[in-house]
């Protein structure tokens, strides 16, 4: 992981996508994105419904297969690769569905997303419980997304927040440099919302974080940079500020979408 | 908090292998197991232990596959039958060439034979989970247990391959005549299976076997592919498998297609989930279970397997967990300190609930027994009472058992779901 920080010092994006296409049967639904994230930004990428921003996170993931197009990370073509392959590059994802083990533990959970990262691969020579590393490891974590207490539950029965932030738990887990968050704070309540917040902004620190994100509160409060993503176009990039002083923007979305908020 | 932390970065490094609470329960198995023989000493009774140790091995080998990795095998047979067909080979090669094999470790041939297999197979099967496995795995059960009869050379067609395990020089003096060396050689194999199937599971690939089971998307978020870990999961269960067959060999000296086909494949996940695949020890019980039911229950009834085949159907709808599960359910109320709540319900909702049951029974083998029974053998024997089944007193009694235990077991099954709620509420409100 060392590796891959010191590469994106060289001014290397640690994210760049060019010209990226995906059609389902006869719908384009990603009609040429262009975008590229430097390291140690925290971008949002914002639009309205059905704008595409879930598929390109699971384009740029390697959950599909681009119609066209490339996405490199830290340089490196991604075209082809696998999840595990991708991830094991350094980038990691949470869902915009809770995606957790739900039969294993919160502690297991956490668990399992440090093995790989901890060079334990597929080896069936090592007793996980004997090793301190991994121990220690997922209690930080655990410490870090405060669920300690919850350690030994099945991670199933805790409260939707609770599954939101172990889910955040698991992504940055192996210390991957890059994080994508879909919808992180989706049907939760005002305070929950802040917890979140402040947890991906602790979580997140010099690491650089991708989200998709509906709640403005949240994005303006993380976000140094913003992506607007209408119908499979990015139709705007740029600081917050100028984001959302875009005539283009507030036609599109923004408008809405603030007159809505206040 | 702080100085435990750091107590614990101080001495860096691994936790204890062996602790003793982590020893225990497996020391104490051992020692039944040496035990066994001395308590019960009949041949017979040798021969049910023998059977229950090499389906213990074969039922621990699949849930690897069913509880652990989430792959519902029907064709799993075919890595013991394997084994135990290379085994029984071997035997008759070492025999023609004395090679310097001893029989106690024929079995680990039996293992690697099955684990090659497991490797072609699971390189293609391991694909996907779900139903795609288990269409695999049954056509590759059935297309290996057609071979026997087309495969003549390896498979000794219909009658099978047979071998001599008394083949070698002696081990120690012992030449593996009598049952009870066998037995011994039997547990030994079964205890080392049993703890390295235990220790696989707390392997990273044993824990990421359950990850993928649950959730093979995020697994691959992770950074492992699913495929592999299940293949690696697929070779373990092939090789453990491989070792029951060649107990098997060992034991029985014969191997037929009966090893490798369908219903071998289909009891063996029925003795896997009557156990439960949800723990480790599961499919030990089950294994037990069924082969008690096989054996002794099998010389008392004909219709042994409509009984087992409720068991079953009982057992998916009611308790999913399996015995394992019905087991661990009251571990709560036993940490919370009140199973004792428990103990009066139970007696009085569960012991009219067996005499029903028995009253069920003793219908059906009633009932059986007029339709089946030779011309004018009216005499039966049920539960140590001889009478004619033909006179309608018997049935009537029957009946009534069946109607007045079912009937107070209704009565008594509020109370004890009561009782139940009771039990596992810790005091001073949930936790």
């Amino acid at each position: 992981m060392n590796a891959m920080g010191q590469r994106s010092r060289d001014g290397t994006p640690a994210l760049q996508i060019e010209d990226l296409r995906k059609s389902f049967g006869k719908a384009e639904i990603i009609r040429g994105v262009n975008l590229s994230i430097g390291a140690g930004e925290r971008h949002a990428v914002i639009g309205p419904n059905g704008a595409g921003k879930s598929t390109l996170f699971n384009l740029i993931t390697g959950r599909f297969p681009p119609t066209s197009g490339k996405v490199r990370l830290h340089g490196a073509d991604l075209a082809g690769l696998a999840p595990f392959q991708i991830n094991r590059m350094g980038l990691s994802r949470s869902f915009q569905i809770t995606n957790i083990f739900p039969n294993m533990t919160v502690f297991e959970n956490v668990r399992c997303s440090l093995l790989w990262a901890t060079g334990y691969r597929y080896s069936f020579w090592n007793m996980v419980n004997r090793s301190r590393a991994l121990t220690e490891g997922a209690e930080a974590i655990l410490e870090q997304i405060n669920l300690t207490s919850r350690r030994n539950l099945p991670a199933g029965v805790l409260s939707y927040a609770e599954q939101r932030a172990l889910e955040i738990g698991i992504t940055i887990a192996g210390g991957a440099n890059v994080i994508m968050l879909d919808e992180p704070t989706a049907g939760m309540s005002h305070s929950e919302t802040d917890y979140i917040m402040d947890l991906i902004r602790k979580v997140t620190e010099n690491k650089t974080l991708v989200m998709v994100e509906h709640d403005m509160g949240v994005v303006f409060g993380l976000a140094d940079k913003i992506s607007v993503l209408v119908y499979g176009e990015i139709i705007a990039t740029g600081s917050p500020e100028a984001v959302r002083a875009n005539p283009k923007v507030q036609e599109a979305y923004l408008g809405a979408v603030l007159e809505a908020e206040h | 908090m702080t100085s435990q932390t750091q107590n614990l970065s101080r001495s860096r490094g691994r936790a204890p292998l062996v602790t003793l609470s982590g020893a225990l329960p497996w020391l104490i198995c051992t020692l039944f197991l040496l035990l066994m023989p001395l308590i019960f000493t009949s041949n017979s009774a040798l021969t049910i232990m023998n059977q229950m140790a090499i389906t213990i091995v074969f039922a621990l080998a699949y849930n690897m596959l069913l509880g652990q990795g989430g792959m519902l095998s029907f064709g799993h047979a075919v890595y013991m039958g394997m084994g135990g067909f290379m085994c029984v080979h071997l035997m008759n090669y070492v025999e023609d060439m004395s090679l310097p094999i001893p029989l106690p470790v024929l079995p680990i041939f039996g293992g690697l034979f099955g684990m090659g297999v497991a490797l072609i197979v699971g390189s293609f099967s391991t694909r996907k989970a779900g139903t795609v496995f288990a269409m695999i795995s049954l056509g590759v059960g059935e297309l290996i247990a057609a071979c026997s009869v087309i495969v003549v050379a390896f498979f000794g067609g219909e009658e099978g391959v047979s071998g001599d395990r008394t083949y070698g020089l002696p081990v120690f003096g012992i030449e593996f005549l009598h049952q009870i060396e066998v037995y011994y050689l039997t547990a030994f194999w079964l205890v080392l299976s049993a703890l390295l199937m235990f220790l696989f599971s707390r392997t990273p690939i044993g824990r990421m076997a359950n990850a993928v089971r649950d959730n093979p998307e995020r697994a691959e978020f992770l950074g492992y592919s699913a495929r592999w870990v299940r293949f690696y999961s697929f070779v373990a269960s092939g090789f453990f498998a491989g070792i029951a067959g060649g107990l098997f060999a060992v034991n029985y000296e014969i191997l037929t297609e009966e090893n490798l086909n369908l219903a071998t494949s289909g009891s063996i996940l029925l003795v896997t989930f009557l156990g439960g695949v949800g723990f480790f020890f599961g499919p030990i019980i089950g294994a037990i279970l069924f082969t008690l039911l096989q054996t002794v229950l099998s010389l008392q009834t004909e219709i042994w397997q409509l009984y087992l085949g409720v068991l079953f159907v009982a057992t998916v709808m009611f308790f999913p967990g399996g015995l394992a599960g019905v087991i661990m359910m009251h571990a709560l109320p036993m940490r919370l300190g009140k199973a004792g709540l428990l103990i009066k319900p139970y007696f009085k909702t569960l012991v009219p609930a067996v005499i029903s049951m028995a009253g069920v029974a003793a219908v059906l083998e009633i009932l059986y027994h007029i339709r089946h029974a030779a011309l004018g053998e009216n005499e039966m024997t049920l539960f140590w009472v001889s009478f004619d089944s033909h006179s309608p007193l018997p049935l009537i009694l029957a009946v009534v058992a069946m109607v007045a235990g079912f009937w107070l077991a209704r009565r008594g099954a509020p109370e004890m779901a009561e009782a139940w709620h009771k039990a596992n509420t810790p005091d001073g409100g949930a936790v």
